[in-house]
């Protein structure tokens, strides 16, 4: 066997290994009493095991592919996010030995589980290194700014835990109503990975040429029936659909197709949901979240971002700032990519301050870990993806 | 310290704080990130550079007399259109003690040659092969004209093609 | 409005203080009534809430607030975040006359309103300029005005502390011991072995630990003004240089923005990644995505002007050989050239042949360098070719005369006039890419052979005097957030009450689960009354469930 093939291998066990783990928080939060037997309950000590050993051939798989490739497994969005997902179960390992919180793992890994799903549906093939990512920088970089953002991450894990706790789901409410709405973006991912598999699994493919935003003439690939045609486009395979509508240049029409049927996935899975359970998707989660102690949650949401901040500000603005100046010319050059990174950074300032001096505790600093994450998730997924600087090499 | 006192100290210090602090942010919007620009009443930096006949020329050998440094490049549409008036005056200004001193933008010593003899011109045409005078004077557009007077002073930068009679207003202007 | 707030202790506190500096009774009628008192900045009295008389008070007060800086901070991102909508000015491929046009094609009316309202350009705009030196007064101010009272006060605080004080803490106990006395001493007695710092008085103990972690917010502000200060520092001619530069192959030319300095351009090259080298490992990627670039390469020579030479003199010492790639800048005295862009195949030298028109007889080639043509071309048989015009960016006739619109030979255009035996006098042609033109019938013709061709490097020229600044202030930033984050301050007091009691208090400016388990060990290690988190009402409710 290849190391390149070892390594999507230990990906696998390691993917399989988080959803065991799942099960077995679930049962250490479903099975504990009181607060000791949470905290010391067997099926917790069950799940911890596993999800190290799931970190374990998770890290496997990163250093296989690193000595595969010759270079840190961070260069493209397969692997970043990959390399994301080990991070926040890293990050989750180390807090879980701080605090002893099984309900923290129940939410955690099945967050870990989707982002690694979502990182699967991007080219998985090792790619060689462009002249621009040619440096020992990339290791340093990436690696740091994805642990910041792992770090940071867990707060608002810990802030969404505290949420299903805290928020009164049985009446209608704003907070409810966003509670649900976080709730049905992660279904969204989860009918990204659907739909995306499924036509993955039916092989369907359409070609098209196209005029881009610079008057030239390019080719495009579709994987999805193409639900939105290019700019100018002209079909290649014929028996594939005909698009809807022709888009402007500046729109990706393939990324827009691929959202479209996403979003239709999603929706309906979130519908299925809906009917089998009779009541919000948050107040199904509720109970799971009902063991944990709220003040412990708050300092766990707290805690992580003042660990993830210094750690964040290192990886994603210092380091980066080396590192452009070496590549660039210009430490500095507000790119969407490195804008994002400040405006995470501004945000978790202000998140700091707020909490210091204003006493936003409780449910406000968790909203506001919930709201860090969503930007971070959006420099990882829409920055890349639809803005597209000198960052997008996915 | 009594209690005005240290009121007033304290606004002292808040004011000289402020002010200090607004002077930035003013600073930080009128500059412009920029190297030092050559400007009205420097003194123009000192070059040699080889004609096509091979001579060396200083410009610090016409020290005592004016100078009409002209860049030029044989592409360029308003330097051909100044270059015959520039001549007349050259001939007339040159024992009133106003040099000319063309430079031409490191183009092939045919191709100037060809345009001299062309326009049948007799000041001095140097070539800055390794364009160091362009970014010496920090030369945008050509043409461009500095007047230096007899001290050696930039007195007056023009960007833009000159006609007859603004030739000999500028020759005058830097006649010792 | 008395400047003095005198408490029951004696000790005289500043105006606006909450808790008493020395003894810790609330003074306000907000603290006495609260259960748990605030602790931030230890009820210290912050000099900006305490006057505001003048226009400079009220501008001072206006930044020293957090609540104004957060609002800044909001501001800060929330724009930037526009900026990223479009892209800015310099990620646009066109002219600055022609930018409205491109963001009205691409984006519509957006687009245009964007470009109108100047956000294409908003990081260098006036506004935006305002807004970060707005962050950094209030960064300075309220630091200035949080950090002295509260050195004040830590420096003030006495060990034993009023009971009001005690009772109003969010970690508290209060019960009887046995022995009150030898609790305190065991306390003592453990707390030091915890590394705590202790000071007894008079039945009371005072443990404190990590104290300098308080300090961090301020020590990390201070590297961000140092930072924001670098920057500044850029507006300053000779401290920033930001050049670019296109160099040919073969070509010397001095460096821009690095008088003295010359660069030579030996050769240009791309590489790319070939299926041969790892056919096994990027195999795949190759297929899918076709070619792959390995490498952009610029080998180069540096010179040095002799010293005490005037400029334009091209008698240079050479400094070094090296090879610009990307992530691997030529360094030297302070400057970086970076490897940035490139151009291929621009025409260099043109290779053409005399040739009689009806035989096709050839005289023989000769070879026109493009940047340095000679005026006459001898050949075999005593024909030559004399070079009288050369148009290197041909770009049609005007004043029947042909010009050229650049001297970059795009599209080289030439006059020749062929001497051969039997026309000694010469004929003339005119020779272009793909056309000739002659005024008469001529019988012979110079016609093209072959080309060459070089490339063109993108250089983009570098010094920056503010980068160890900006280090420095990345630094001290990095320290001063490490020391607030990963350190905490903590306080157990613990004090003789009426009778046999004891009083437990602590607090700590964060991580609260740490401080319990500490102040749980001391407890039963001395026997102190065990004491309530008045905060975390689940744990209490929790154990009064199981009693």
């Amino acid at each position: 066997m290849s190391l390149a093939s070892l390594s999507a291998n230990l990906l696998l066990v390691s993917f399989i290994a988080y959803l065991v783990a799942t099960l077995f928080f679930g049962g250490a939060v479903k099975g504990a009493k009181s607060e000791a037997s949470y905290k010391n309950n067997r099926w917790g000590k069950i799940g911890i095991s596993i999800t190290i050993i799931g970190f374990i051939t998770h890290l496997g798989y990163f250093i296989t592919r690193w000595i595969a490739s010759g270079h840190a497994p961070m260069s493209n969005m397969f692997e970043f996010t990959t390399a994301f997902a080990m991070m926040l179960v890293g990050a989750f390992i180390l807090i879980f030995y701080l605090y002893r919180t099984p309900s923290l793992g129940l939410f955690a890994l099945p967050i870990a589980i989707i982002i690694i799903g979502y990182a699967s549906m991007f080219p998985t093939e090792i790619t060689p290194l462009i002249p621009a990512l040619q440096s020992y920088w990339l290791a340093v970089h990436v690696i740091t700014a994805a642990l910041g953002e792992a770090i940071l991450a867990i707060s608002a894990v810990a802030g969404l835990i505290y949420l299903l706790k805290n928020v009164d789901l049985t009446k209608p409410s704003k907070q409810r109503f966003w509670l649900e709405a976080v709730v049905f973006t992660l279904v969204l991912v989860l009918g990204f990975v659907v739909s995306s598999t499924t036509f993955k699994m039916t092989g369907y493919e359409a070609h098209f040429t196209y005029i881009d935003k610079n008057e030239k003439p390019a080719k495009i690939e579709y994987n999805y029936p193409p639900l939105f045609g290019m700019n100018e486009y002209e079909a290649k395979t014929p028996e594939a659909m005909t698009p809807w509508a022709e888009l402007p240049a500046v729109i990706n029409a393939k990324t827009l197709t691929t959202f479209v049927w996403s979003v239709v996935t999603g929706t309906i899975l979130y519908l299925l949901l809906r009917l089998i359970f009779r009541k919000p998707i948050a107040l199904v989660f509720q109970p799971f979240a009902k063991k944990a102690n709220s003040q412990l949650m708050d300092e766990i949401g707290y805690r992580s971002v003042l660990i993830g901040f210094p750690v964040f500000t290192l990886g994603a603005l210092i380091f980066a700032m080396i590192w452009a100046h070496e590549a660039w010319s210009r430490f500095w050059g507000w790119d969407p990519k490195e804008v994002w990174a400040l405006i995470t950074w501004l945000f978790y300032a202000a998140f700091l301050h707020v909490r210091l001096s204003q006493g936003w505790e409780g449910k406000k600093s968790a909203w506001l870990a919930v709201i860090g994450f969503v930007i971070i998730m959006f420099n990882l997924i829409a920055v890349n993806l639809i803005i597209a600087g000198l960052h997008s090499y996915a | 310290m009594s209690k005005a006192k240290k009121k007033q100290s304290r606004l002292i210090f808040r004011s000289v704080v402020l002010l200090l602090l607004a002077a930035a942010i003013i600073f930080s919007i009128v500059s412009k990130d920029k190297v030092k620009v050559l400007a009205v009443g420097d003194k123009a930096p000192d070059f040699e550079l080889v004609d096509i006949d091979g001579n060396k020329h200083r410009l610090s050998d016409y020290k005592g007399k004016g100078v009409f440094l002209n860049f030029w490049g044989t592409w360029c549409p308003p330097c051909k259109r100044e270059m015959p008036d520039m001549e007349e005056q050259y001939k007339a200004f040159k024992d009133k003690g106003v040099h000319v001193l063309s430079v031409n933008s490191g183009e092939s010593n045919l191709k100037v040659e060809t345009f001299r003899d062309q326009y049948g011109l007799s000041f001095p045409i140097v070539i800055d092969k390794t364009k160091d005078i362009r970014e010496l004077y920090n030369i945008q557009p050509l043409p461009t004209t500095f007047l230096i007077d007899k001290d050696g002073r930039i007195q007056k930068i023009i960007i833009t093609e000159m006609t007859r009679d603004e030739i000999i207003s500028y020759m005058e202007s830097i006649q010792p | 409005m008395s400047k003095i707030v005198k408490c029951q202790c004696g000790h005289d506190n500043p105006f606006g203080i909450v808790l008493c500096e020395r003894c810790g009774r609330p003074m306000t009628e907000e603290a006495k009534n609260s259960d748990v008192v605030d602790m931030r900045y230890e009820g210290s009295a912050r000099r900006s809430q305490t006057y505001k008389r003048s226009i400079i008070d009220k501008i001072w007060n206006f930044f020293s607030s957090v609540k104004i800086g957060v609002s800044i901070i909001v501001a800060v991102l929330a724009t930037s975040a526009i900026g990223t909508l479009f892209p800015q000015k310099f990620y646009v491929p066109v002219r600055e006359e022609d930018m409205l046009d491109y963001y009205e094609r691409l984006y519509g009316f957006i687009g245009t309103l964007y470009y109108k309202l100047g956000f294409y350009d908003m990081y260098n705009s006036w506004w935006f300029k305002i807004l970060i030196g707005m962050l950094g007064t209030s960064i300075i101010i309220a630091s200035v005005d949080r950090v002295i009272p509260l050195y004040k006060s830590l420096k003030k605080q006495r060990t034993k502390r009023h009971t009001s004080f005690m009772k109003r803490q969010r970690v508290y106990g209060l019960g009887p011991s046995e022995n009150p006395d030898l609790a305190l001493t065991n306390a003592a007695e453990k707390l030091k072995e915890m590394k705590y710092n202790v000071k007894t008085e008079d039945g009371a103990i005072l443990a404190e630990k990590g104290r300098f972690s308080r300090w961090g917010p301020y020590v990390n502000h201070t590297g961000l003004i140092i930072f924001l200060f670098g920057i500044l520092l850029r507006g300053i001619p000779g401290f920033y240089v930001d050049e670019t530069m296109w160099i040919r192959e073969g070509e010397l030319r001095s460096i821009p923005g690095a008088p003295e300095f010359y660069l030579k351009s030996k050769d240009f090259s791309i590489e790319y990644y070939t299926k041969e080298e790892a056919d096994e490992v990027f195999g795949a990627a190759l297929d899918r995505v076709g070619t792959i670039v390995k490498n952009y390469q610029t080998d180069v020579t540096l010179y040095k002007k002799k010293e005490n030479l005037l400029p334009g003199s091209t008698d240079m010492d050479l400094v070094k050989d090296y090879s610009i790639i990307v992530n691997k800048p030529l360094k030297f005295e302070g400057y970086s050239i970076f490897q940035m862009d490139y151009r291929l195949n621009e025409l260099k030298s043109m290779t053409m042949q005399l040739v009689e028109k009806k035989t096709g007889k050839s005289f023989g080639e000769f070879t026109i360098d493009l940047d340095d043509p000679k005026g006459v071309y001898e050949l075999n048989d005593g024909a030559q070719v004399n070079l009288i015009g050369y148009y290197a960016d041909y770009a049609g006739v005007e004043n029947g005369e042909p010009v050229s619109k650049s001297p970059i030979p795009n599209n080289p255009a030439f006059i020749f006039d062929m001497k051969t035996p039997d026309k000694p006098k010469g004929e003339k042609s005119f020779v272009a890419i793909r056309q000739t033109l002659e005024t008469e019938e001529n019988v012979y013709a110079v016609k093209f052979v072959s080309a060459d061709t070089r490339d063109i490097s993108g250089l983009t020229i570098r010094k920056d005097k503010t980068l160890y600044i900006l280090l420095l202030g990345g630094l001290i930033f990095m320290i001063g957030v490490c020391q607030g984050s990963f350190w905490n301050h903590r306080r157990i007091w613990v004090q003789k009450g009426e009778g046999e009691e004891l009083l437990v208090a602590a607090h700590t400016n964060k991580n609260w689960f740490t401080l319990k388990k500490e102040l749980d060990e001391v407890k039963d290690f001395a026997k102190l009354p065990s004491y309530e988190d008045r905060r975390d009402n689940e744990s209490i409710e929790q154990e009064e469930g199981e009693k």
